[in-house]
């Protein structure tokens, strides 16, 4: 089988797997006072300082949560209700158009019940926030800003988003900056303590650590309404009884993933490369989606002019490749992306998108894998896309067909 | 061989899926998304179109142990049959949108999907017969769907699969829990699916807004008033809502919908009656016949079966005489000719009449 898929999640790593279930055996909630229940405390917070050291960040900054969308659901809402707590003039929410739903249907649900104005930030045809464009709109009101949320990386088309710049626009005027950084640990050098972020999305499934277990790493000066009320286990911001196996997972995970980072980078960059470029041998016309350079070194998001994504996804699954379309699934159908929307993809580019995501089991052999089979399958798909008469380009009327430089201008042939 | 199997969450599409497996070929499990904003649970007996439907026919495919994957044909599904459902009743007709659905929907938009993608075959869930590329009534005559695929052309057929035509409702039943498919009891889906509510008049007064206009007897005296001539069908008796009562007392129903005059004619239960039938657009199941026959009409999705002696006019007009007169035939509706249980095809009824008055 060639799991091309690290990006929706990769496979857990063989010393966690053996440390969580080592964990497993040993019982204890880390709120009791007795023995056990102090072994377990001990272990989640050993677990907390190693994640800490992993990210660059203080032990007392982490606040384990049930995931990424978790973590993000906390920041986007307890800092909103937070800072308008505050000052209520703070009603605006400054979000990259590319953000993933847990953020985007976050801000929405915000709209829709605690009156936030919520500005979405357009994106270049790369996918890439412009940060003028988040100074014009924070400048129009400084003061009533009470969040800007953008993302490390792009989940879908991997664009990395310039955070440092979008910090320091941030500190300026004293906003808080919530960075969604799911995708980038464990590909990018992160660092909490140097970025300037005020609040960060982690989630360990995503670097070989165990479902459902994530942190959000709050600064301290940072108030937070806390979402989930009860025993107010982590800093009375989050409550529930602490999953140590899953958070002690989650550490290892971490500090593999950074420890392993910098030659993991670099090897699957080459093994995209590779993968992106054999492709193009086969299917001339493909096209890449999301920043040339500055994009994860594991994401390959093309597009296949004709096709339809979910015909190239099935007949790729029938030879054991397994992939994305380049479509967020809502509500059990595929909707086009809205990040190849943000980024000015027309329907047909972004109905035939697909999210070759490359991680650490990947090797050369999926690679070729992929590259034997693209061909046969791109084929089958384009005339499957035309039978079924969806909106393929070569349909479309000569008017509303984009020409060839309009679709480079979308992050170019590769 | 490779099939397709459509599979819409409930009970018929399960069984027919799991025969398909057991017959040794090599299926995939497809849902089709017919709406982007599906409601998140199913409600009463409506629809195939909510995600709970989508889990339900997932978790059949899991119990198969088939690949299993959802696609998304909610544009056509608007454009061919939901746009078509509204302009038909703009015009005054009766349209059947399941009818329509399998015509351009399943087995067109998805058969040319699956066939361009290398399957052999669609199969479905419906209570038909395919023996020897005949469609045939299916043995569970309450059931019986060949009606709403008399539209279909030879070929078209000759890549659908029918696997439970041999079969009674109970029968599929009955075999769905015994193989543990979760949906054995599900209740059966026999509204429009689009409709939510089950609300059409409703549904069609959002999409066309209101348009008064008056109900009229045979003679042209009004005798009430509608909010839109389109919300009305043929035969139909309830929501007249009429000022003036009928001579007699006796009860009057919908004669013909003018959209022109924006009128709604009403009469009586033998005003209703009609032996000549209209019809264009033939399509044939098999064969095409080219001479006058005699045989068997259907004239709606349930019951409403005569004799007929079909005449075959050279501009692709095809003419019904029927033995037995009927009431409530409505333009819109597909005239399904049969010999015996066999399909011979079908034809759009355009409009209908009574020549003969000893019936
Ligand atoms: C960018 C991003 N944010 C959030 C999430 C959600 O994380 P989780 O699956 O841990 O809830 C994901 C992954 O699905 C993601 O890619």
């Amino acid at each position: 089988m060639t799991y091309l898929d690290h990006a929706a999640t990769t496979p857990m790593l063989e010393e966690v797997i053996s440390t969580v279930s080592q964990q497993m055996h040993t019982v204890g909630n880390a709120s009791s006072l007795h023995t056990s229940g102090r072994a377990a405390r001990r272990m989640v917070e050993e677990a907390r300082e190693r994640l800490a050291a992993a990210l660059d960040a203080r032990p007392s900054e982490v606040v384990f949560t049930g995931g990424g969308t978790e973590s993000d659901n906390l920041a986007i809402k307890g800092i909103y209700l937070a800072r308008r707590a505050e000052n209520p003039a703070r009603t605006r929410l400054l979000v990259s158009a590319v953000e993933h739903h847990a953020v985007l249907d976050a801000v929405q649900w915000l709209a829709a019940h605690e009156g936030a104005e919520v500005e979405f930030l357009p994106v270049d045809g790369y996918g890439m926030l412009d940060p003028a464009a988040l100074a014009a709109s924070i400048e129009r009101d400084p003061e009533s800003v009470a969040l800007v949320s953008v993302m490390w990386a792009n989940n879908e088309v991997g664009t990395v988003q310039p955070i440092a710049e979008i910090a320091e626009l941030t500190a300026e005027h004293g906003i808080a900056l919530h960075s969604d950084a799911v995708q980038a640990v464990g590909a990018l050098p992160v660092s909490f303590a140097a970025s300037g972020v005020d609040a960060m999305t982690v989630t360990a499934h995503k670097l070989g650590g165990p479902y459902g277990t994530g942190a959000l790493l709050l600064k301290r000066e940072v108030s937070c309404v806390p979402l989930l009320h009860g025993g107010g286990q982590e800093r009375d911001v989050r409550s529930g009884t602490l999953d140590t196996p899953g958070i002690v997972g989650f550490a290892l995970a971490a500090e593999l993933a950074v420890q392993r980072r910098a030659a993991s980078a670099a090897r699957l960059a080459e093994l995209r490369d590779q993968l992106i470029s054999g492709i193009r041998a086969q299917v001339p016309d493909v096209l890449l989606n999301g920043h040339p350079t500055e994009r994860l070194p594991g994401n390959a998001h093309l597009s296949f002019p004709g096709c339809e994504g979910d015909s190239l996804l099935m007949l790729l699954d029938a030879r054991g490749i397994e992939c994305s379309t380049g479509s967020a699934c809502s509500a059990g159908v595929a909707q086009a992306s809205h990040v190849l929307i943000a980024m000015g993809a027309d329907e047909p580019r972004a109905r035939g998108s697909l999210r070759l995501s490359l991680g650490h089991t990947s090797s050369e052999a999926d690679v070729l894998a992929v590259i034997d089979s693209i061909a046969a399958v791109v084929e089958r798909a384009r005339r499957a896309g035309m039978a079924s008469g969806a909106l393929t380009a070569a349909s479309l009327p000569a008017a509303a067909r984009p020409s060839g430089s309009q679709l480079s201008s979308l992050g170019g042939r590769i | 061989m490779r099939v397709l199997a459509a599979m819409s969450g409930g009970v018929d599409s399960a069984v027919a899926a799991a025969r398909a497996v057991d017959a040794g070929w090599d299926v995939t499990g497809v849902h089709l998304a017919l709406s982007r904003q599906p409601a998140t649970l199913r409600t009463g007996s409506r629809g195939c179109c909510s995600v709970e439907d989508s889990h339900d026919a997932r978790r059949s495919a899991d119990v198969l142990g088939i690949p299993f994957y959802i696609w998304d044909f909610a544009e056509r599904f608007q454009a061919e049959v939901i746009d078509d459902f509204v302009a038909e009743y703009e015009v005054g007709h009766t349209p059947n949108p399941c009818l329509r659905c399998n015509e351009k929907i399943k087995f067109a938009a998805l058969l040319d999907k699956a066939l361009a993608l290398g399957f052999d075959a669609v199969v479905t869930g419906h209570h038909a017969k395919l023996i020897d590329g005949q469609l045939m009534r299916s043995v569970d005559a309450g059931k019986d769907q060949s009606y709403v695929l008399a539209v279909l052309t030879a070929e078209q057929l000759s890549h659908a699969v029918f696997p439970l035509g041999d079969s009674t409702k109970d029968q599929v039943r009955a075999e769905a829990a015994q193989r543990g498919l979760a949906v054995a009891d599900k209740p059966d889906s026999h509204d429009i699916c689009f409709i939510a509510d089950g609300n059409t008049q409703g549904f069609l007064q959002k999409q066309l807004g209101e348009r008064p206009g008056d109900i009229v007897d045979s003679s042209g005296a009004v005798l009430g008033a509608h909010s839109g001539a389109f919300g009305f069908t043929v035969g139909q008796r309830k929501g007249l809502n009429l000022t003036t009562p009928a001579p007699g007392g006796e009860p009057r129903y919908v004669l013909s919908i003018q959209p022109k005059s924006n009128t709604v004619v009403v009469g009586s239960a033998r005003d209703l009656e009609v032996d000549l039938v209209c019809c264009a657009r033939p399509v044939w199941t098999s064969s095409a016949l080219t001479a006058d026959f005699e045989c068997l009409v259907q004239l709606r999705a349930h019951g409403m079966v005569s004799g007929a002696a079909i005449t075959l006019a050279a501009d692709g007009q095809l003419v019904a005489r029927l033995t037995e007169p009927q009431r409530g035939v409505a333009p819109g509706q597909a005239l399904v000719m049969y010999d015996g249980d066999r399909v011979l095809g079908s034809a759009t009824i355009t409009s209908a009449e009574r020549v003969c008055m000893t019936a």
